[in-house]
């Protein structure tokens, strides 16, 4: 067994300016997902988006930067994350591929485990 | 050896350095034993006992170590059998063909786990250097590690994808030998052996696929023709060109019935068309007497299950040849502004072909030029500017 983090990445424009009907259908689609794979999951939140986000850095001379948003800027952002618990890829593919991620899509990542 | 080991160790790194432990004591132990009536069993019975060792002494396999003794003990009266070593390379092949690695890593581990090539001649297959094929093949095993990659046949479900992965990834290996995309040679004869040696592999392991069966038509039937592809001195022979006496009619024969057998699947897979072009043009007794509305026809079914602007390009060719030239230019007209096709020299060689045979001059010189930009094999090249020169002429 090892556990997985599925990133969801999506475009936020398209959530901003999705109807009360598409954001509630979304909705609705997390909660299938977390119902029919209870047992397999281990955690996951949704994010506010990443206009709340504050970002640090160090420059060269050791000071903290604080700057505003995302780390990255990328086209897709990261808007929320489930941790799964899956035997194998396989089956942590099978799992992510049923995380809604309408806007995008998502990655699945092995958590590292120190021994 | 080594994949019957791998399913032992479950790792790969650790499973070769069993292997390479095993040689080394066969070359210390056979010269007072006398070599073992089955080699390969006692090479296998070492290997795998050496990486149970291994094992042995990782505390944190204790749980795995109790699965693979119990794996141990039963498969131990069958070592030596055909069927369980056939399981295993089935079992690698699926590993090394994962959809979560890119099909260069794919290829690259097949070639080097399956085909036994060094790193260096997967490098070279690659064209980058030995140190840089390393990295990536380093890499590619620690992601099969580190996101758990499974060893296994992939289930019922997932099967025909997975085997489909697979094909593309051998089918990869004999474009690239069958007309090598740069250097002095046209064909690369280590990565087509390498290539028909890993589809009859899979001939083997599923005999009752028509995908498996479609590929190993397509190879058997487009290499009968190697002896021909270039000349005496060494140039490029079209298949107008080439004198089909020399074409192996054995392997036509035995392409020919493969085919047959691929394509009672409906529909009829990419390979199973792809090799039914190839038995068109292997069947035919001359390039005159070759039926272009067949190979037309085969391609507008190929284009609707694999829509790509290669095989349109193909089609295109086709129709060009069964309809004239204008027909053909027109076809080709309308794949101007696929990008995948911007930097494929075909195209505009095919266009510069069909504008020669209309004696439009000034254009065909163009689209020689352009193909010529974009064309890396010398073989290629130099038929390219024989053309070229025949223009002015």
């Amino acid at each position: 067994m090892s556990e997985y983090l599925v990133l969801i990445y999506e475009n936020e424009a398209s959530w901003a300016n999705a109807d009360g009907a598409t954001a509630g259908k979304m909705m609705a689609e997390h909660e299938t997902f977390g119902q029919t794979n209870a047992a397999k999951l281990r955690g996951g939140n949704a994010l506010h988006p990443t206009s709340s986000a504050t970002s640090l850095r160090r420059d060269a001379s050791g000071k903290l930067l604080i700057t505003d948003g995302a780390f990255a800027e990328t086209k897709e952002a990261l808007g929320g994350y489930y941790v799964i618990e899956a035997a194998d890829l396989d089956e942590a593919i099978a799992i992510a591929g049923q995380v809604p991620a309408t806007f995008g899509g998502v990655e699945v990542r092995p958590i590292r485990v120190f021994d | 050896m080594l994949a019957a080991t791998i399913r032992v160790a479950g790792d790969i790194d650790v499973a070769e350095e069993c292997v390479q432990d095993a040689f080394s004591k066969a070359l210390v132990t056979w010269p007072k034993i006398g070599v073992p009536v089955k080699p390969g069993a006692w090479l296998t019975t070492v290997a795998r006992r050496r990486a149970i060792d291994i094992l042995r002494r990782q505390s944190t396999h204790d749980r795995l170590l109790t699965e693979v003794v119990r794996h141990d003990d039963e498969t131990e009266a069958i070592v030596g059998s055909d069927s369980l070593i056939a399981d295993d390379r089935l079992r690698l092949i699926f590993t090394c063909c994962h959809p979560s690695l890119s099909i260069e890593t794919q290829v690259a581990l097949t070639l080097r786990l399956l085909c036994g090539l060094t790193t260096g001649e997967v490098a070279r297959a690659f064209l980058v250097s030995e140190s840089t094929m390393a990295a990536r093949l380093t890499r590619a095993k620690k992601k099969i590690k580190t996101s758990n990659i499974p060893y296994r046949v992939p289930t019922q479900a997932d099967l025909p994808e997975r085997i489909e992965a697979v094909l593309a990834a051998v089918h990869l290996v004999f474009t690239t030998g069958h007309t090598a995309p740069s250097g002095a040679d046209l064909m690369r004869r280590d990565l087509v052996e390498r290539a028909l040696e890993l589809a009859r592999m899979l001939r083997v392991l599923l005999p009752d696929d028509a995908g498996v069966a479609g590929l190993l038509a397509l190879i058997v039937l487009t290499d009968a023709r190697h002896k021909t592809r270039t000349g005496a001195d060494g140039t490029l022979l079209l298949l107008s060109e080439q004198d089909r006496d020399q074409w192996d009619a054995k392997a036509i024969s035995e392409g020919a019935e493969l085919v047959r057998e691929s394509l009672r699947q409906s529909p009829a897979g990419r390979f199973a068309l792809m090799a039914a072009v190839a038995a068109v043009h292997a069947e035919a007794p001359s390039w005159q007497e070759t039926d272009w509305n067949q190979i037309l026809a085969l391609y507008d079914l190929l284009l609707v299950s694999w829509p790509s602007p290669v095989v349109a390009l193909n089609r295109a060719v086709a129709l060009g040849i069964a309809r004239g030239p204008d027909a053909g230019l027109a076809a080709l007209a309308q794949l101007a502004p696929e990008s995948q096709l911007s930097d494929y020299n075909y195209l505009a060689s095919a266009r510069a072909d069909f504008l020669r045979q209309l004696d439009r001059r000034a254009e065909a010189r163009v689209a020689y030029l352009e193909a010529l930009g974009q064309c890396e094999n010398e073989v290629e090249r130099a038929f390219l500017e024989r053309r070229l020169a025949e223009l002015d002429q």
